[in-house]
């Protein structure tokens, strides 16, 4: 054999590969394939597998109409984009005093910010509960919002891309008489804008999921995201009509599954931009 | 840093510190400390505050049969969910790293569980494992096998509750895996190609150990998610049948915001902190020491 073929023998995964690569992406989408047939289908299908299976759009407007969805929508909505804004906002203010400037302490905050990564906000419900109670927030979407708009993750990645940015454009802006506001406005945040893409697709992804803490946090319609939603849904009003279900399940991961399957490849580089340190 | 001197310049860096620093102190470090402080307080009743009782939550913990329940599940369900997530998804990743067929597909099939909620997923898996007529019963019945509940079964809950979390993180860890596998050079493969060395061999010489870094901060990841990940518990079992399915995120939601016992809850927040300090302080000395990231 020469090299080259050794090279593409490498390349080319033998027929044992492929298909146990197919098999377990099959096994993978399976999931979501049934409730996509389910949910598509008149109830009576839910559970035969039939070609020719009438398709119907009726669970959807059941399930709609069922629940407040549009309100839920729209409490998602309100909280994924407040909660991303204020993350950029802090952690880009942090993440550029941390990479530029000299003061007294900074490894000691930089560690203090660091101590997040480990200990979550997931984590300390009670505590936190009790701060929602003494500040009169508990059931609204600053409540769910609040203990996630400083994001440990969001400074630590954007110091990283700050302190990659070479020094000289930032004293070329100096010398034209930017404050170090208008430096960080102009010239670093434009630079960094591929990780604030990729901090962006994670941090919405993440908060669209949420589930633990809203569930603590809230106990009405009017501050219940998606996720609280469904959950009091399904659990409560449905019984088992798994039509509905699925349905009511695939409206709520809809715009998430949509924009993964436009963006595919943004969401995919964005995760592995996020994941290396 | 010309134009203003330092005692200037340092102000500016705590004005720009301040606003995140509010918030973390506020909702991370705050809420740690007072978790340990109520740790050693009654619960509140009423108008009553709590009183200094010492050790007695962590006394009524260590004869709680729930806790030791919910810890024992907890490490099998991470003893399982780590390696076996994590296996797979380096295996998803060397697949898809490769010209295979159907390449896009793959990675879209392996990727797709990580964006979904799992709040929402876990209500797809309730359907799949429902006895009688969900699918899973469908496939077994099948093969003849006899009816199983699998969420209702003290034997099998656990493990229907591992499938679903190896189903949701695997290709969540194989993106990492695929952005290391891409960084290296490729002439380490044409090398090995000219050497003849098998793709076993040039695996398990070349890539596994210079993945060792993407490994360990996976590994990482993985152990806290076992923590932390009990959507999936909330939907499909509820800690049941009998805690046969409890973990220990999932025991305090249940006796913080069912029982309102809030000075046992903090008590056992005060475990899951010294775990997941446990973990920060085993990366910090031990992988940061060993193994050097780029």
């Amino acid at each position: 054999m020469t090299p080259t073929t050794n090279r593409l023998v490498y390349n080319d995964p033998g027929w044992i590969d492929t298909l146990a690569a197919w098999v377990l992406a099959l096994l993978w989408i399976l999931p979501l394939a049934y409730a996509v047939w389910t949910a598509f289908h008149p109830s009576e299908y839910s559970t035969r597998f039939e070609l020719l299976a009438p398709l119907t759009l009726d669970n959807f407007e059941r399930a709609w109409a069922a629940a407040p969805f549009a309100r839920y929508f729209l409490n998602t909505t309100l909280l994924v984009a407040m909660i991303l804004a204020f993350q950029l906002v802090l952690s880009t203010l942090a993440a550029y005093a941390f990479a530029r400037y000299e003061f007294m302490g900074k490894n000691v905050l930089f560690a203090l910010v660091l101590v997040q990564l480990m200990i979550m906000p997931d984590v300390l419900l009670v505590a936190n509960y009790k701060t929602m109670a003494t500040l009169g927030l508990v059931d609204t979407l600053w409540a769910i919002g609040l203990p996630y708009f400083a994001s440990a993750f969001a400074i630590f990645l954007l110091r990283q891309t700050f302190m990659g940015i070479p020094k000289e454009l930032d004293e070329a802006a100096r010398v034209e008489g930017a404050s170090a506001l208008q430096i960080l406005w102009r010239v670093y945040v434009p630079l960094a804008r591929p990780v604030y893409t990729a901090f962006a697709l994670v941090s919405v992804s993440f908060h669209w999921n949420n589930f633990l803490w809203p569930v603590i946090i809230t106990n009405s319609v009017s501050a219940r995201p998606l996720t609280v939603g469904l959950q009091v849904f399904s659990s409560t009003d449905q019984g088992i009509d798994w039509s509905i279900i699925t349905a009511a399940t695939l409206m709520t991961s809809a715009p998430l599954l949509i924009g993964f399957l436009l963006f595919q490849r943004q969401f995919v580089q964005s995760f592995m931009r996020a994941g290396i340190k | 840093m010309t134009s203003a001197p330092s005692g200037t310049r340092a102000v500016h860096a705590y004005l720009l510190l301040l606003p995140a620093f509010v918030l973390l102190v506020a909702f991370t470090h705050y809420p740690a400390v007072s978790t340990l402080i109520d740790s050693f307080f009654s619960t509140p009743k009423g108008a009553r505050p709590g009183v200094w009782v010492g050790l007695e939550n962590y006394a009524v913990m260590a004869g709680d049969p729930v806790f030791w329940k919910a810890l024992q599940n907890n490490a099998w369900f991470a003893l399982a969910t780590i390696p076996l997530s994590i296996s797979l998804a380096l295996v998803m990743a060397l697949w898809v790293n490769e010209r295979i067929a159907g390449r896009g597909f793959l990675r879209m099939a392996y990727f797709t569980p990580t964006v979904l909620p799992m709040i929402a997923v876990a209500n797809i898996w309730l359907f799949f494992y429902t006895p009688g007529y969900g699918l899973l019963e469908q496939i077994t019945g099948l093969f003849g096998a006899p009816s199983q509940n699998w969420l209702g079964d003290q034997r099998t809950a656990l493990g229907a509750i591992t499938v679903v979390a190896v189903w949701k993180e695997a290709g969540f860890f194989m993106i990492f895996y695929l952005a290391a596998l891409q960084s290296l050079n490729p002439s380490l493969r044409e090398a090995a190609a000219i050497e003849g060395a098998s793709r076993w061999y040039f695996f398990k010489r070349v890539q596994w150990p210079l993945l060792m870094p993407t490994t360990l901060f996976v590994m990482v990841n993985a152990v806290i998610n076992a923590v932390r990940m009990i959507d999936h518990v909330v939907v499909l079992t509820r800690g049941g049948p009998d805690n046969a399915s409890t973990l220990l995120l999932y025991h305090l939601y249940e006796v913080g915001f069912k029982y309102w016992d809030t000075g046992y809850a903090a008590a056992l927040t005060v475990v899951l902190l010294l775990v997941l300090a446990s973990v920060a302080l085993f990366q910090f000395f031990v992988l940061d020491r060993k193994v050097h990231y780029k």
